[in-house]
């Protein structure tokens, strides 16, 4: 950690061949001592990734617009919730879910400043943007400044809850319904559901 | 409560910019892992953990986003009472 205090210049892929080389020296020792092998470790990696897709996140924040029973217990315990529509968020680590709502006067953000921790599960691998130190640091000190680089503007009258995930707690933003989308099928509202509006960065 | 001022020389989930301020427990999440005491090689260790609120002007001062705040989810250890 301190190394990277005295480096601040160091480019973020000289730091990811550092984490890179420490992962091949890991799991040769693994090897070595026959915990596992480098195969077996591919397959656990693609099994993980065939189930972490933004459309679980979707499905979820679908099934909370049109059913308030549902929206409810997804606020109060993320995990029994997702657990409902089969998907298992603590499979793979202690990961516990909780999911914030955007509501009138309200809009929530996600970060990790610390290192990169993101909802996998719910929204697959992590964009690019969201571990680079500048969207770390700046959604923490500059919220609003954050999104208007995302050409998401949000009223005055409204206050952002910045959420730093330091912690075993993953967040998702459940964004507000879109208006005009009363006729539509739970099927359809999933469709409009984004990445982005499930982080924070944009909205529905 | 306030969290405490630290600059560890090891491994730690409480982040500079939210070391010596004052914040409000929003959630008790339980005993977790300890990250701190882990990386120092106690592989079992577990802590209480908490959401803590901290407005945006305790955090930044006056230069803060007036209104908003930051949530973030520290450990027992990270955290005093407030005088």
């Amino acid at each position: 950690m301190s190394h990277v205090h005295e480096e601040p210049h160091a480019s973020a892929h000289e730091s990811s061949a550092g984490a890179a080389n420490r992962v091949k020296s890991l799991v040769a020792a693994l090897e070595a001592a026959s915990v596992l092998t480098e195969r077996q470790l591919d397959e656990a990696i693609e099994s993980f990734l065939a189930h972490a897709q933004p459309a679980n996140g979707a499905r979820i924040v679908a099934r909370a617009w049109v059913d308030p029973g549902f929206r409810e217990r997804l606020l109060a315990d993320g995990n029994a919730a997702a657990a409902e529509l089969g998907i298992d968020l603590a499979h793979w680590a202690p990961v516990r879910l909780r999911v914030v709502a955007n509501g009138p006067g309200r809009h929530n953000l996600i970060v990790c400043t610390l290192c990169s921790c993101y909802p996998l599960a719910l929204l697959g691998p992590s964009p690019t943007w969201y571990k680079s130190e500048a969207y770390r640091s700046q959604a923490v000190r500059d919220p609003r400044g954050i999104l208007a680089e995302f050409g998401t503007h949000v009223g005055a009258d409204v206050e952002i809850t910045v959420w730093d995930s330091t912690a075993e707690v993953r967040y998702l933003v459940l964004p507000e319904r879109p208006a005009g989308t009363e006729l539509l099928s739970e099927a359809e509202l999933e469709a409009l559901v984004t990445r982005n509006g499930l982080i924070g960065t944009a909205l529905v | 409560m306030r969290t405490r001022i630290a600059n560890p020389a090891g491994h730690t989930r409480l982040p500079r910019y939210l070391s010596g301020r004052a914040g409000r427990i929003d959630a008790v999440l339980g005993t977790l892992p300890y990250p701190d005491r882990r990386a120092a090689g106690i592989v079992s260790a577990v802590e209480t953990a908490y959401t803590v609120r901290f407005e945006n002007a305790d955090v930044w001062g006056p230069d803060g986003e007036p209104g908003g705040c930051i949530c973030a989810d520290l450990f027992e250890s990270y955290l005093e009472p407030r005088e």
